[in-house]
């Protein structure tokens, strides 16, 4: 049954929380427990969506959870699962949800560890591109020449020097059963996928981009839209990696404009032809090799 | 009857771990605690344990699990020993405020840098605030019976805090001497599952390990160190009743040696005690009153009884593995703080040794004992214990 | 309407025994954030449920005849207009609202 607006299920399991307006992890975390339901147990470090979450004795989670240490979500979560097996709970899905930093950062090694042990669990990386819950700092995730707090864009230097790590690909270098890319501005495949997830007996990874329009300097309405424009313009992709294969969910064939993209946020208003120049070719380069060699 | 068996300290801490039948294990090697961790791998695949063992990646990342496995209610264990200790010092503020009862074992070893991999205390002694109850055994057979007695006080409701069983690297760990166990039926009996509202399920839907902020944030930690509070009376109710079941107890939370009429006595704790017992009865057969006051749990830490047996000694020594660089020992911090607490007018002296797996003769504990027997010691300034003078410019 | 209500006279009778509560109780509302409110021109609505979909908050509840926002928890972000191809829905200034 595909998973859409009509039928996934009217009950919130996230609500009340104390996000920003028009915050993309908001629905990435939302959408994701529309399809994951009430017998899932949350594991969510300190990040936004765990702080807007937990602000006792005020509780918008409907579902179990748990606040790990931050460094250490997947390995939680692992203790979580062995402590359910011992338990004799059945018909449960242990869920870690994470951001930037504690999925591609601070938990990696967890992460790295858990993937290892291949326990039956969903990581979800919901990847608003800097570490936003602490004011916008630049992350692993953080895109070349996106202005920070400790990344700033003047006349020396235009924000972030490096480009995104390529987290979807060093999870799938482990070998894992499910991993998946996926955004909030093309909810019905990010759907899909966290069904796919829920399905699979190992561990899963879903790394789906989440706008932050506090941080990207968007409008608060224009979210999703920026969510499907960063995959049309090639920016960010939708693949996943199953069965030891890399799959391109979408290819646009002709890209949007990258440039557009950009200068409609102001996290990147100091980018200018140079860095423009580069931002595309290292577009192309990742695009080249996955025409290439990923399957279609 | 005597069934001892002659096993290591790490292997006796393995047996008695097997035998309390936890539900989780998730530790990191880590010398010298890695025969515990290798013996209880041996039972899980043997069959002789059944317990869910992860092979985690760090001992932050033991610490999180086996926070994992208490959100859903099942009894955790994991080992560590230093730079470990130190790695998962998060994890253990962590357990501590979520009132978790995980029992984890610690070999005492020396913290980098310099590197060393040899015992002493610094270890354990530098997280006492993180809100763990600790013990420091003498023994492997005080081992195997404290990480028995650890779960039944960790899993006490009213106390619902994790324990800490505190081993001397090497001169304990790897050490070996006879060791009586306990029937399975027995210790299961004992130390039965005990399950605890909080922890996750599906009817009652609830989250664990929250925040709570500038309004309730005092109320939980007064509720943290009141069953810290609790836990010491628990501790010597646990002490006692395991004396009357297994014959074999250790005091509570100290033990006073000799101590009634002694003229000096020194206070220490670990295998350094066991040395010292055999002191105090060479200088006891010479005539020479001294005493041993051992620490068995340095928190809670038993304030009112130290005072009590200090108080009717003239002379005082603190006996550690530690040392707060440009203070003092922490041990002795503690125990000065108790005598000052209690009214009682005593200076003690703070001796610093076998930091870095030098070891302690009896040699050493003699040349304390004479120290404070003769008015010797050192007044407002450590004592390091046999230091190579000539190579620190001491 | 089928959305969770806030609790806004609940006061901590006792404290827990650790940082543990029973989840999915809220006890103060999101409106306070909105300067915009959207409001859904049910005629002119088809129930696409686009925007129930992407709605931040999940508060556009579809299980009734026409879709009903609940505005104790909506914030005023203006997706749910974006995203509505029929123009069906309209931000409107609170103070005029």
């Amino acid at each position: 049954m595909a998973l859409n607006a009509r039928t996934v299920t009217n009950k919130e399991l996230f609500y009340g929380h104390k996000g920003c307006p028009g915050c993309g992890g908001a629905i990435a975390v939302r959408l994701a427990m529309k399809v994951l339901g009430e017998r899932a147990i949350v594991c969510m470090p300190p990040s936004c969506m765990s702080t807007v979450a937990y602000i006792f004795p005020h509780m918008p989670m409907y579902v179990n959870s748990t606040i790990p240490p931050f460094a250490g979500t997947a390995a939680m979560m692992s203790g979580l699962l062995a402590g359910a097996q011992a338990m004799g709970l059945e018909d449960y899905y242990i869920v870690g949800i994470a951001g930037d930093g504690g999925t591609a950062d601070i938990g990696i090694q967890a992460l790295s560890g858990m993937i290892d042990r291949n326990d039956r669990a969903i990581f979800i990386c919901y990847d608003n591109e800097a570490y936003m819950n602490t004011g916008v700092q630049k992350s692993g995730l953080t895109p070349r020449n996106m202005k920070t707090t400790n990344t700033p864009s003047g006349s020396n230097f235009h924000g972030n020097q490096s480009s995104k790590k390529r987290m979807f690909e060093i999870v799938a270098a482990h070998g894992i059963p499910y991993a998946a890319t996926a955004s909030v501005g093309y909810p019905e495949d990010y759907l899909a996928k966290v069904e796919k997830a829920k399905q699979c007996e190992g561990t899963s990874f879903i790394h789906v981009l989440s706008p932050c329009p506090t941080g990207w300097g968007t409008d608060t309405d224009v979210t999703v839209e920026i969510g499907k424009e960063a995959v049309d313009c090639g920016l960010w992709f939708l693949a996943e990696f199953e069965n030891g294969r890399y799959r391109l969910n979408r290819d646009p064939g002709e890209f949007t404009s990258v440039e557009n993209y950009l200068k409609r946020q102001s996290r990147f208003s100091n980018v200018d032809g140079k860095d423009l120049e580069r931002i595309i070719s290292e577009r192309d380069a990742f695009w080249e090799r996955a025409r290439s060699t990923w399957d279609k | 009857m005597s069934n001892g068996i002659f096993v290591s300290g790490d292997e006796a801490v393995a047996l008695a771990v097997r035998q309390a039948r936890p539900q989780v294990i998730a530790a990191y090697p880590i010398t010298p605690q890695t025969i515990v961790v290798e013996r209880l791998a041996d039972y899980v695949e043997d069959g002789s344990l059944n317990s869910r063992y992860i092979y985690v990646e760090s001992e932050h990342s033991a610490m999180c699990a086996c926070l994992g496995a208490c959100v859903m209610g099942a009894r955790a264990f994991t080992a560590t020993s230093s730079q470990g200790l130190l790695y998962m010092v998060e994890g253990l503020h962590y357990a501590s405020g979520c009132r978790f009862p995980i029992v984890m074992m610690n070999a005492n070893r020396s913290i980098a840098a310099p590197w060393n991999i040899y015992g002493d205390q610094r270890d354990s002694l530098s997280v006492l605030d993180c809100g763990w109850i600790q013990f420091y055994v003498e023994n492997a057979q005080e081992a195997y019976d404290t990480m028995l007695q650890a779960y039944r006080v960790a899993e006490t409701p009213d106390v619902m805090l994790p324990v800490m069983v505190n081993l001397d690297g090497f001169v304990l760990t790897h050490t070996y001497e006879l060791v009586n166990t306990i029937s399975q039926e027995e210790i299961d009996a004992y130390i039965p599952y005990r399950d605890y509202e909080y922890r996750l399920r599906m009817d009652g839907i609830r989250s664990t390990c929250v925040t709570a902020g500038p309004l309730y944030n005092m109320e939980f930690r007064y509720q943290q160190h009141q069953a810290m509070l609790r836990a010491a009376e628990v501790i010597g109710e646990v002490d006692r009743d395991f004396g009357a079941r297994f014959g074999r107890s250790y005091g509570g939370l100290t033990e006073a040696y000799r101590c009634e009429d002694a003229e000096a006595v020194l206070v220490t704790l670990g295998s350094v005690a066991g040395t010292a017992r055999c002191v105090v009865d060479a200088y006891r057969a010479k005539g020479k009153k001294v005493g041993l006051l051992k620490l068995r749990c340095m928190r809670p830490f038993p304030g009112a009884q130290v005072a009590e047996i200090l108080g009717q000694t003239k002379s005082v020594g603190v006996l550690e593995k530690n040392i707060s660089f440009g203070y003092e020992g922490t041990v002795y911090t503690n125990v000065c703080s108790a005598l000052e607490t209690a009214g009682v007018k005593l200076s003690a002296a703070s001796y610093v040794g076998g930091l870095g797996g030098r070891s302690i003769s009896k040699e050493d504990i003699g040349v304390i004992y004479d120290e404070l027997l003769s008015g010797n010691q050192k007044r407002g300034e450590v004592e390091f214990v046999n230091l190579r003078r000539d190579i620190c410019g001491a | 309407m089928e959305r969770p209500r806030a609790d806004l006279a609940f006061e901590l009778k006792k404290l827990p025994l650790g940082p543990h509560f029973i989840n999915g109780q809220l006890h103060e509302i999101s409106s306070g954030m909105r300067t915009f409110r959207p409001v859904i021109d049910t005629e002119k609505c088809v129930k696409c449920l686009r925007c129930f979909l992407l709605c931040p908050e999940g508060t556009i509840d579809k299980s009734g005849e026409t879709l009903e926002i609940d505005y104790d928890f909506c914030k005023g972000c203006g997706i749910c207009a974006r995203s509505c191809k029929l123009g069906a829905i309209t931000m409107v200034k609170e103070a005029d609202a």
